[in-house]
């Protein structure tokens, strides 16, 4: 029985995943290694088809590896029977998405309550909860806007509060700050950061963009299904 | 979240409305287009329910439905009374004859003759006069149905475009049967027929008057049985010991209506009609619904990644579904039924009957759960991750 890290959010060691078979099969992860310590935001870069999606999914327990080891918040989320490992990531894995996927048609409170909901949390308890969050985010007042009505920027913090509304110890974003401005990026940015300071939350971000990597604890750089080095970025960055 | 689930649906307006109005346009064409074929099939039997004093009908073996010309003996109502559990039996005449109006005009009539004696057989519903003024001399008693379009009568005016201005029959006006003298003693009110020909009733004797002289003229002879005996059993009796045809009242309108189902092209043309009805349900409402699904995939996703269940994303979407059919089922209802009410109830045969909404309703839910069926396969298959591929 291996040992419980209660440094590490994440110890994943040769991690590998192939689609596909015969003449088909496409090699995915060749053995990635990743480490993420609480309280530190790590960032994903390389090329498309690296690996890095694959990578976080199966993290996250959204997919499931071919071989490996990988411990996530102190288990193996491979371990679990499919309902068990959804509840799982329901209380301990937040996403914020590249395209926000906000409900469009209910408010902002309302989108920062859906994973409270989706736990059973009592409707009353997750709306305050997630009139709480939006003020943490800088949104309060917004609360009644649909998302519609409502700048990319805007629209990424009610992703960010909806994702930070379970109090989630492992953040997973993916290319946060792809459909947004160079500033409104930063300042999202800022905000996850924070995050993951302040709170101690685990956090992992896709990017290829390079104006946000001043934010990261680690770079980790993958190329064909492998981490190949990771780096701590140079602050003057920015 | 079942509430968010609603808020989705109710949210995205024009699918939503899209939905609506496929099913709404699909519950009116199922439950219009069945309300007028029940409307026009139950008028193919009104003559029995206008008969309500009869339990059994006897008929010739071969009588296809109330309407059919197939005469009885004379004698056949005396083996008719003979049978035991028989309270009465009275000899009942129906048939085609020209009418010749006061103004030259002729026309068709269906002439009932009921029993001289009882009058057993005449119309239940009297506008004017009454059954027993069939005793008078000549004595006729017509349907109004048809007074302002058959059965009117010149007033020697002429009207503006100079033609004649005619007025409905009313009592005391005469008219001539085979050209024999009949003068109106009362109106009655008879529910809407099948037969476009006005319903005129007489006596027995005075309808074979009226009737070219054949051998056989009784129609059919209308029998009660006596108090606490079964009908359906006393009919079997009768055909046993008779060899006619003896039905209750019920069985004997089904016979008749379905003789005119076989027999015509109604249910055909109807039936493709309430088919038209659901494909169109199913060609807009259900791909409508399945688009609005396809559309929510990535919310879905989004959802699953967040910790939902397939079996809480199912709710959800069968709930939307339930929601959309059942109230675009109530649009088609309502429509249907305002189209019913607000037609001249004479001109159109429509009859909402209980069995129309459940069976709208029924049709609603096959599209609306294929529709869920299908879209769910979609959700159920969904991968979280694909919420990652922007």
């Amino acid at each position: 029985m291996s040992a419980v890290s209660t440094t590490f959010a994440i110890e994943a060691t040769g991690v590998t995943k192939a689609y596909g078979k015969g003449e088909n099969r496409v090699v995915a992860l060749a053995g990635a290694d990743l480490r993420v310590p609480y309280g530190e935001l790590v960032m994903l870069v390389g090329p498309s088809g690296c690996g890095k999606t694959t990578l976080i999914s199966i993290l996250a327990g959204l997919l499931t590896r071919d071989g490996g080891s990988c411990s996530v918040l102190g288990l193996d989320p491979q371990a679990l029977r499919n309902g068990p490992r959804t509840a799982w990531r329901g209380r301990n894995v937040g996403f914020v998405f590249q395209q926000f996927n906000l409900v469009p048609t209910v408010t902002a409170q309302e989108n920062v309550a859906i994973p409270l909901l989706i736990q059973g949390v009592p409707r009353a308890q997750a709306m305050s909860r997630a009139l709480d969050m939006l003020r943490k985010v800088g949104l309060g007042g917004r609360e009644r806007s649909l998302p519609l009505q409502m700048s990319g920027g805007q629209q990424q913090r009610v992703a960010i509060a909806r994702a930070l509304a379970p109090n989630p110890r492992l953040l997973v974003c993916d290319e946060p700050t792809s459909a947004l401005d160079g500033a409104t990026g930063q300042s999202v940015m800022e905000l996850i950061s924070r995050v993951a300071h302040e709170d101690g939350h685990a956090v992992v971000v896709i990017t290829h963009d390079e104006r946000i990597y001043r934010f990261a604890n680690r770079i980790v750089h993958m190329d064909d299904g492998r981490v190949t080095r990771a780096e701590v970025p140079p602050k003057e960055h920015a | 979240m079942l509430r968010i689930a609603i808020k989705m649906l109710f949210g995205d307006g024009a699918r939503f409305y899209g939905i609506l109005l496929g099913l709404a346009f699909a519950s009116l064409l199922i439950a219009q287009q069945s309300s007028i074929f029940v409307g026009l099939m139950s008028r193919t039997s009104a003559f029995i329910r206008d008969t309500p004093q009869a339990d059994i009908w006897v008929t010739d073996p071969d009588l296809l439905s109330v309407d059919d010309a197939k005469a009885l003996r004379d004698t056949d109502l005396q083996r008719v009374r003979g049978v035991p559990g028989v309270a009465w039996a009275v000899p009942l005449f129906k048939g085609l004859l020209g009418v010749k109006l006061g103004d030259g005009r002729r026309t068709v009539c269906e002439v009932v003759g009921i029993d001289d004696a009882t009058l057993i057989g005449g119309p239940h519903s009297m506008l004017e006069g009454q059954v027993a003024d069939l005793r008078r001399a000549d004595a006729v008693i017509v349907d109004n149905r048809r007074l302002a379009r058959e059965l009117r009568m010149d007033t020697g005016e002429r009207g503006p475009d100079g033609k004649p201005v005619y007025r409905p029959m009313r009592v005391g006006d005469e008219m001539e049967l085979n050209e024999k003298r009949a003068v109106v003693v009362g109106i009655c009110d008879n529910g809407e027929s099948f037969q476009y020909a006005p319903q005129v009733y007489t006596t027995y004797s005075r309808a074979l008057q009226f009737q070219p002289a054949v051998r056989r003229v009784m129609s059919m002879v209308l029998v009660k049985a006596e108090p606490g005996r079964d009908p359906g059993e006393l009919a079997r009796e009768i055909e046993a010991r008779t060899g006619l045809s003896a039905l209750p009242a019920s069985p004997f309108e089904w016979k008749t209506i379905g003789f005119w189902m076989r027999e015509t092209g109604i249910p055909i043309n109807f039936g493709i009609a309430i088919a038209l009805g659901f494909f169109v349900g199913v060609a807009i409402a259900g791909q409508m619904f399945y688009n609005f699904t396809l559309e929510n995939l990535k919310y879905f996703g989004a959802m699953k990644a967040m910790g939902a269940s397939s079996w809480l994303l199912l709710r959800m979407v069968a709930l939307q579904g339930v929601v959309a059919g059942a109230i675009g089922l109530g649009l088609g209802l309502g429509l249907a039924s305002a189209f019913g009410l607000s037609n001249n109830p004479d001109r159109l045969a429509f009859v909402m009957t209980w069995h129309i909404p459940v069976i709208t309703a029924g049709a609603v839910l096959v599209i609306v759960v294929g529709a869920s069926l299908i879209s769910m396969i979609r959700v159920i298959r969904l991968d979280p991750k694909s919420v990652f591929q922007g």
